[in-house]
């Protein structure tokens, strides 16, 4: 396909595909994603696995939006500092997307990564979808 | 990091010409883009990507500036009248409010209200193939609805042109802004921003603490006109001096802001669901109802108002990937102009447009500068010109079809079918230029929108 190589190119396999998992609504605008095993891993990855890291997934961001006594806590406080409470302090959500996201490294780290696969973080993708890069089988080491 | 590495001994660079070999220099000495200075949509930015306003900023000084007259007003005529006859705290009081106004007024229209990043060039082509795997002809649009199951509620959710991408729930797009919002309420020419998702609780708080600051104010200019008449003062001029006016005007459409909004919470509704009727009792008792509220008054505020603070969705102050800050150096500056000329054209036309420029763009500038002949690949736009006009309207007869099937087909197939035709034509620094005749003849109804 490409007329010249780089060394990039020798050192990362192409990209062969990139599958998209879209959001699951059914439960309301949370934020959810599908749990439902594309065709496109059938051969890569073992199914069991791949749907405990969306329900993982779908579990940390339900606890990032629960309404419980400590959102409506952060809430308040915010509302009596006119809301300049958020510009020093982190939120909660912000702290679960930061797990989330050492959970995603995690995961590339021990089961995609070694078969090729990659999973990018849905917040870099505006929380729309977790779009999981599939590289070409080369047998040349592992991707990013 | 390993890319980042590699490309300073990548070959290609070392085989073009020196006038690429300038521009390669140039952009990595450029300083890395944030994303904010690349964002498609109209927004304004302040202070590095912290602070985001509508392009359209409306009348947000009128706002400010009614706010601050009326407050300066209060302060300079009524204020010692009252301190000196009743107590000291009417203008503590008065300036907490105050300054929660206008705090809440500049979060309200500083925030991002829950902008949704417009969608990537792959899930772009992700999404069509999956609506046109019912292997339709190539002109055929993209359906725009998608029906599904919210609560156990049939919820139509909308493709929407611009974003490529169906929109989530309660998701709605603004034209001023250009950009799709979650949990779209109005777009607020007083506050000057969209109010969504991330910014509703502090439009209600600064409308709920302007009704109070009006009604104070209104409040203590009447004691103050009350206690001068009794005074037997001279009443005319009092009234010349107070607030007066402005507030009795403003008290009640704030009031009235604030009931509906009120009401608005209490039941999870939007604006922009309210106004259309989404769900209304008018529809068929099967219809109808809410599927986002939870049936109760105090749950429904609480959600609202004091529920987890989502975070942006569009990262601002990130930095742009360098592959991708390779395309947009070359071309940024061309870009602009045919983005703000198009605000006429319908969305698809912009949005297939979009999809083609970003599809040769980023995914593989480097394959097709170099591929053709290398001379010709990094001549500036000004000698490409000639070439690019010329040939691009015949180009753009045979490419008219491109966008769609470009859509459909994947990322390598695209570029197959696009590479010889550009090696032929012009090479890729003169894409825009292509891109923007392509517009016009796009603009003969190529797709045609129901």
């Amino acid at each position: 396909m490409a007329e010249t190589h780089s060394l990039q190119e020798l050192q990362t396999p192409p990209v062969s595909s990139k599958v998209f998992i879209q959001r699951d609504y059914t439960s309301g605008t949370i934020c959810r994603f599908q749990t439902k095993f594309p065709s496109e891993l059938e051969n890569r990855v073992d199914k069991q696995q791949f749907e405990d890291t969306i329900q993982t997934l779908n579990n940390l961001y339900a606890e990032a939006e629960k309404l419980g006594g400590r959102s409506y806590l952060e809430g308040c406080l915010a509302c009596l500092t006119a809301y300049t409470v958020f510009l020093c302090l982190e939120t909660h959500y912000e702290k679960v997307l930061k797990k989330i996201s050492r959970f995603i490294k995690d995961q590339n780290e021990k089961i995609y990564a070694p078969r090729g696969l990659l999973l990018t973080d849905p917040i870099e993708r505006g929380l729309r979808v977790v779009e999981i890069t599939i590289f070409e089988d080369r047998g040349v080491g592992s991707g990013r | 990091m390993k890319s980042c590495e590699y490309q300073q001994i990548d070959p290609r660079a070392l085989s073009v010409s020196p006038l690429s070999a300038q521009s390669h220099p140039q952009t990595k000495a450029q300083r890395p883009r944030r994303k904010w200075e690349v964002f498609p949509g109209k927004n304004r930015f302040f202070c590095n990507g912290r602070i985001i306003l509508s392009r359209q900023s409306g009348v947000l000084p009128l706002t400010l500036g009614l706010i601050v007259i009326t407050c300066g007003l209060f302060f300079a005529f009524d204020c010692p009248f009252l301190v000196e006859h009743l107590t000291v705290f009417i203008p503590v009081i008065g300036g907490a409010l105050f300054v929660f106004v206008i705090l809440s007024l500049f979060r309200t229209s500083f925030t991002d209200p829950g902008i949704l990043p417009r969608a990537t060039p792959d899930e772009a082509a992700d999404i069509e193939r999956q609506i046109d795997s019912s292997g339709s002809s190539s002109y055929r649009p993209p359906p725009r609805t998608k029906e599904i199951l919210i609560n156990q509620q049939v919820v139509k959710l909308k493709y929407c042109f611009t974003c490529k991408m169906f929109r989530p729930p309660r998701t709605s797009h603004c034209s001023l802004c250009d950009n799709c919002v979650e949990r779209f309420d109005h777009h607020c020419p007083w506050v000057g921003n969209c109010v969504g998702k991330r910014n509703y609780r502090f439009f209600y708080s600064f409308i709920i603490s302007l009704s109070f600051l009006t009604s104070f104010i209104f409040g203590c200019v009447i004691t103050h006109l009350t206690l001068r008449c009794h005074a037997g003062k001279s009443l005319i001029q009092a009234i010349q001096e107070s607030p007066l006016v402005i507030c009795f005007f403003s008290v009640w459409s704030i009031l009235g802001l604030s009931g509906f909004h009120t009401y608005l919470v209490a039941s999870n509704l939007t604006t922009n669901e309210d106004i259309k009727g989404s769900w209304s009792s008018k529809r068929g008792a099967e219809d109808s109802g809410n599927p986002y509220t939870y049936n109760g008054i105090i749950k429904n505020c609480c959600a609202t108002l004091c529920g987890p603070m989502p975070p942006s969705l569009i990262d601002r102050r990130g930095f742009v990937p360098p592959d991708e800050a390779a395309a947009a150096a070359c071309t940024s500056e061309i870009e602009l102009p045919p983005f703000t000329a198009k605000n006429d054209t319908n969305m698809c036309t912009q949005s297939t447009k979009d999809v083609l420029e970003r599809m040769l763009h980023s995914s593989d500038f480097h394959g097709v500068c170099p591929a053709g002949p290398p001379k010709t690949s990094p001549l500036g736009l000004e000698a490409s010109d000639s070439l690019g006009a010329a040939r691009a309207p015949s180009m753009c007869s045979r490419r008219a079809d491109s966008p769609c099937t470009t859509c459909a087909r994947s990322r390598k197939d695209s570029l197959h079918s696009i590479n010889p035709a550009f090696r032929l034509a012009s090479p890729s620094p003169s894409l825009p230029r292509v891109n923007l005749a392509l517009s016009d003849t796009q603009e003969k109804g190529f797709i045609p929108l129901p």
